[in-house]
């Protein structure tokens, strides 16, 4: 799956969690722009990983800020 | 190469303890409503497990994880003072070199008879215990699977490894065999549980969920420092309750709850597990226990294994005390009492720290427990029951828990 996929699939997950209905850009921060707290995390983070059927692990959860960095690390944790 | 500063110049101060203003802003808001600090509560005398004097009042205690009523037990006081007479006040020693004493291997030994397994390995306190466990046993490349409700003392010895983190969502077995199963093949895997979990007080389908982690070739860990001596036949907690303390690779413990003083253990039947003494730093890089605290434990130990009547006695308290304050409005943690905790639900901090107050104007010590301590940001008032309260003391709680529900507007 191409990164272009990969993002079209994360944004439709984000939507029920955006509620503020920020716009998404790749320098979308979860925690400052989104607002997310330590649950929403959580949920978001799970959503993604059956979605994909990947493991987001918390050290990897540590090096992603942004909406891009996400989508790269999803990209590259397809294989 | 950036240049050294003139001898003349300076460069701007950061206050490294900036990062804390928004929790000191936070206090500052809820003591300048009046209310007695929660986190500054000094116990002026203790008279028994179940009462102290607070503020020159005397005070039923409910919030102490005292489960079992031990710190008074005339055998363990005795243990104690003949510890101090014979072996001195302290080892000043690690366990590796100069600080294990004849009492460090009794209480081990008594440990393994509690549990009925092969080893077992006293550290300093419970916190070191899984700090020490579970970051020296996995490591690099390897993966810790773990319920997102999991205690700091977990949580900080899996960033102390260098394993990898997969938290799934509290108790929820079908997220764990998920995370499981996407785990790379021949990875080392280690699943970390609580048999109870001390903020609501309920516990783990442990049973479903080790069958599930052993299917898929993973170690277990479990925290049972809120269920020994209290859940199980024997007390030895909730995989003992449930018929699956075989497979369980690892027990944590502690000395600071139904034990009754304070220290950390871990029990296990896995044949190498002596050589965790020379790896674990938890263990190595500390002092070890006074002499004092390992013969209290010790006799505390072996009277826990047979005290079939207290147990049950527990139980009464906890459910009575359940059924009255649900009775009386409360909203609970848990449908049915799980545990020796009872978890009063609050509507938000400031009513918590108003009713907690309120309760203790009326003679009455609970936990107040908030965020981020709790699951789902839930302000709680934490009740622990112990084996030493009487019929009569839960239905005095009751009453208190009542009153002071109505005064601050919780109940109606």
């Amino acid at each position: 799956m191409d990164r272009e996929e990969t993002s079209a699939r994360i944004t439709a997950l984000i939507e029920p969690f955006n509620k503020k209905d920020v716009a998404i850009t790749d320098a979308t921060r979860f925690t400052d722009d989104l607002e997310f707290d330590s649950l929403t995390v959580m949920d978001f983070v799970a959503a993604i990983e059956d979605e994909f059927d990947i493991i987001i692990s918390m050290n990897q959860q540590a090096e992603i800020e942004n909406y891009g960095q996400l989508v790269d690390a999803v990209t590259k944790l397809q294989g | 190469m950036t240049d050294m500063l003139d001898d003349d110049m300076t460069q701007a101060h950061t206050d490294l303890f900036s990062k804390f203003d928004p929790l000191i802003e936070m206090r500052r808001d809820l003591l300048s409503t009046g209310v007695t600090d929660p986190f500054g509560l000094v116990m002026e005398r203790v008279i028994s497990p179940t009462v102290a004097i607070c503020n020159g009042r005397e005070t039923i205690l409910l919030g102490t994880y005292n489960y079992m009523g031990m710190t008074f037990d005339p055998d363990v006081i005795v243990a104690g003072k003949q510890a101090l007479d014979d072996f001195g006040s302290g080892t000043t020693g690690s366990r590796v070199l100069n600080g294990t004493y004849a009492g460090h291997k009794a209480v081990e030994q008594a440990l393994c008879e509690f549990y009925g397994m092969d080893h077992a390995m006293v550290f300093s306190t419970g916190y070191q215990a899984n700090l020490g466990i579970i970051s020296t046993i996995a490591g690099k490349g390897d993966y810790i699977v773990l319920d997102i409700d999991s205690h700091a003392s977990i949580w900080d010895g899996c960033k102390m490894g260098d394993a990898e983190v997969v938290p799934f969502k509290h108790n929820d077995i079908e997220a764990m065999e998920k995370r499981l199963r996407r785990i790379p093949e021949g990875a080392g895997k280690l699943v970390v549980l609580e048999g109870v979990y001390s903020m609501l007080g309920d516990i783990a389908p442990l049973k479903e969920m080790i069958a599930i982690a052993k299917k898929y070739g993973a170690m277990v860990l479990v925290d049972e420092a809120h269920s020994m001596g209290f859940i199980g036949p024997n007390g030895r907690g909730v995989a003992e309750e449930q018929g699956c303390l075989d497979d369980v690779d690892f027990v944590i413990g502690t000395f600071s709850k139904s034990v009754g003083t304070v220290g950390g253990f871990c029990v296990s039947n896995h044949p190498k597990f002596e050589i965790m003494r020379l790896v674990c730093r938890p263990y190595v890089f500390t002092a070890s226990l006074p002499p004092s605290v390992v013969a209290t434990a010790c006799t505390s130990i072996r009277k826990l294994m047979h005290a079939g009547e207290k147990r049950a006695h527990l139980w009464e308290n906890s459910k009575t005390l359940h059924k009255g304050l649900r009775d009386a409005g409360f909203q609970i943690g848990t449908e049915e009492p799980q545990s020796a905790i009872i978890s009063v639900i609050m509507p938000d901090l400031e009513r918590g720290a108003a009713m907690w107050e309120a309760l203790l104007h009326e003679g009455l010590y609970v936990n107040l427990a908030r965020p981020p301590a709790t699951p789902a940001n839930m302000t709680l008032l934490r009740c622990s029951l112990c084996a030493e309260h009487s019929a009569a003391q839960v239905q005095q709680i009751i009453g208190m828990f009542t009153r002071a529900g109505k005064a601050t507007g919780i109940i109606g």
